[in-house]
């Protein structure tokens, strides 16, 4: 395994109490395999992938347990010095708005060139070229001049390639992707959807792709994880999320989203209700408020995270496939 | 959803409408003023009880459309009809009347109310203004909005701030219903919101819309959204029609390459479709309705353009029954079977 998190829980101190974010998240990823996290906002599939990073905002945000191995090794004991090393390196991120992690002031080859200079320890002018390459790779146009432009120079789509350029140029063994695609144009969000699937199997890098859109990480993931309230509620590979939902809530997703799949007759059935309040969670399981399919012992206590077969986990007391028969 | 009877005149119709902005770029001394073509020539008709569904990327036009069909941006050129009264020129007077009858829900159930207005302020503003009803009744008709938009009605007293976004927007949808409105222009409503939540709200709509025989402009990027609320849905590009057609016939035989494309390039819940699909991927960013590009505006994107399509604007035409595109490479065939 590349990356093995296991009972993860970081939490937020508020005015109105203590809010858990991520809330006893366990999941592994192998070598070369990308899997997709979905979940609305507030599910807490973010700060999960903040919480790798280790970049939760501190004193507000802590780790309050779990342990994350990345490569064999504990990342939640590794000091800010040595965090530093992993970060841009064996673990990049790119994020949704790509201004928030470029720096305006500085060209696209500053930027580059330093954390090649400090990752792979090439000299200023072998990082320059790698830099160039690197763009040519995710389709700048021009890439030997623009290399030299500022951030705000580059339209969104340009720029969002720019991140990738800048988050593959060490080549990591792991790439997080925090809703990437989220805020471009649907023609500019399949441009990158194809480039991150050809950048793939070019650097054998592993993916975590954070997304609300299901459709995207059908077509980008071998399997999918399904975040609500902090929980993982369900864990599979990629074809049986969506042909045998399990969770009343992947359920409950597929079932709300109009698809062009479908015949355009089919009835859209919502999710009743709101996610829950994070500082005063709902007793059992979380989304127990919601369910169609809830019973007695849903209110009562939380349902583990259980193994129905190799390779998928759905954390419910009832057995949906039965209730529909 | 069955398609409303075609009437003698549509309820809302646009003729060579075109809305521009003027934009002054540069450092001082060296300023230059560039005209922004946001809508560029618009002809639609919308019946009364249909929806018709706008879609296209940022900066086509297509909210600037829906404004200016409400005058809440002025128009340049051209003519907005609204029930037989021309809105373009419509004084302050008529303008007001007018716009009782016509609608907008905005997209950002955030930024689209006053923080410090209670619900039943916010929802009661337009009823006040209009002069439609005051005291208990406007109070009572307050909670009529909200039970019909799915809200507890006791909520008049609390301020946007305490709901979720969901109901935020239908916060929003009672506050344009309260005036009885004909026409509603829906400004991406459901993009701000969390999928679980869309599908609430767009059932809401399409609820609405048939108890209240509502008009409506559904204005959105997604195609998949439009796709299930719309009866007839308008593509546009760089501030003009590019495909017009029923929603069947659009899904089904899309005739224009940047429909196609936008259509190739909607992802799919279902790996094993995602798996073997082979997209149509446009090269490059979309233009800039600053420079707007000859002939087809669409030509510098697209992967089948010709040496006429740099040269001559195609018109939009109908190229099926009830179908209209507009490229030079899509032949007519509109005689009836």
């Amino acid at each position: 395994m590349l990356l093995e998190v296991s009972n993860l829980t970081t939490e937020f101190g508020t005015e109105r109490g203590v809010l858990t974010a991520v809330d006893d998240v366990s999941f592994d990823l192998a070598e070369g395999e990308a899997v997709g996290v979905v979940g609305e906002s507030g599910s807490g599939k973010s700060v999960m992938a903040l919480s790798i990073m280790r970049l939760v905002s501190r004193p507000a945000g802590r780790i309050t347990s779990g342990r994350i191995l990345f490569e064999g090794q504990d990342l939640l004991e590794l000091d800010e010095a040595e965090m530093r090393k992993i970060r841009g390196g064996r673990i990049a991120m790119i994020f949704q708005d790509p201004m928030s992690s470029l720096n305006p002031v500085l060209t696209i080859e500053r930027q580059m060139t330093e954390s090649l200079e400090l990752h792979l320890g090439l000299s200023r002018r072998q990082a320059r070229t790698r830099a160039v390459e690197m763009l040519q790779l995710v389709g700048i146009p021009d890439a030997a001049r623009r290399v030299d432009d500022y951030p705000h120079q580059f339209s969104g789509g340009m720029r969002q390639r720019v991140m990738i350029a800048i988050a593959l140029s060490c080549s990591p063994r792991l790439l997080i992707a925090d809703e990437p695609t989220t805020a471009l144009d649907v023609t500019i969000q399949a441009q990158i959807t194809d480039l991150v699937r050809r950048l793939r199997k070019e650097f054998s890098t592993s993916i975590i792709w954070i997304s609300h859109d299901l459709g995207v990480v059908a077509g980008l993931c071998d399997r999918t994880i399904v975040m609500y309230a902090g929980q993982v509620v369900e864990d599979a590979p990629i074809d049986d999320i969506f042909a045998d939902p399990r969770h009343p809530y992947t359920l409950g997703l597929l079932n709300s989203i109009p698809r062009l799949d479908r015949p355009v007759t089919t009835e859209l059935v919502p999710i009743e209700g709101s996610p829950p309040d994070l500082v005063n969670r709902p007793s059992g399981c979380p989304f127990q408020p919601r369910c169609p399919f809830a019973v007695a012992r849903s209110l009562e206590e939380r349902p583990p995270l259980e193994e129905i077969r190799p390779g998928h986990r759905v954390a419910c007391w009832v057995d949906v496939t039965k209730v529909l028969g | 959803m069955v398609l409303p009877a075609p009437t003698e005149a549509p309820l809302v119709e646009a003729r060579r409408l075109k809305t521009h902005f003027t934009a002054h770029r540069g450092l001082p001394f060296a300023r230059h003023t560039t005209i922004i073509r946001a809508v560029d020539g618009v002809d639609l008709q919308i019946r009364q009880g249909e929806t018709l569904g706008l879609v296209g990327e940022s900066g086509c036009g297509k909210s600037t459309l829906g404004r200016s069909l409400l005058r809440l941006a002025q128009p340049t050129s051209g003519q907005v009809i609204f029930d037989g009264s021309d809105v373009t020129a419509a004084d302050q007077d008529a303008l007001r009347r007018l716009r009782r009858r016509m609608q907008m829900v905005f997209q950002d159930p955030y930024g689209s109310l006053d923080p410090r207005m209670t619900v039943e302020q916010a929802i009661g503003e337009p009823l006040r203004i209009h002069g439609l009803a005051s005291g208990d009744r406007r109070r009572q008709r307050i909670r009529d909005l909200l039970g019909f938009v799915g809200l507890d009605p006791t909520v008049g007293e609390r301020y946007p701030h305490e709901f979720s976004g969901g109901q935020r927007q239908r916060i929003g949808i009672a506050r344009a219903l309260a005036v009885e409105p004909d026409f509603i222009v829906l400004d991406e409503p459901v993009s701000a919101l969390d999928v679980s939540i869309q599908a609430q709200v767009l059932n809401l709509l399409d609820r609405l819309r048939e108890q209240l025989n509502l008009t409506y402009l559904f204005v959105a990027h997604d195609l998949s959204v439009v796709r299930h609320i719309s009866h007839r849905v308008a593509v546009m590009y760089l501030g003009t029609f590019v495909e017009v057609a029923t929603r069947d016939r659009l899904y089904a035989e899309p005739l224009h390459p940047y429909t196609r494309a936008l259509l190739s390039a909607v992802p799919v819940p279902n790996p094993a479709i995602e798996k073997r699909r082979q997209r149509m991927i446009l090269k490059g960013d979309v233009a800039s309705p600053a420079q707007v590009p000859f002939g087809c505006r669409f030509h510098t994107r697209c992967p089948l353009a010709i040496d006429r399509c740099r040269s001559e604007v195609p018109a939009l035409e109908e190229k099926r029954p009830g179908h209209m595109a507009a490229c030079h490479l899509v032949e007519a065939q509109t005689e009836k079977v």
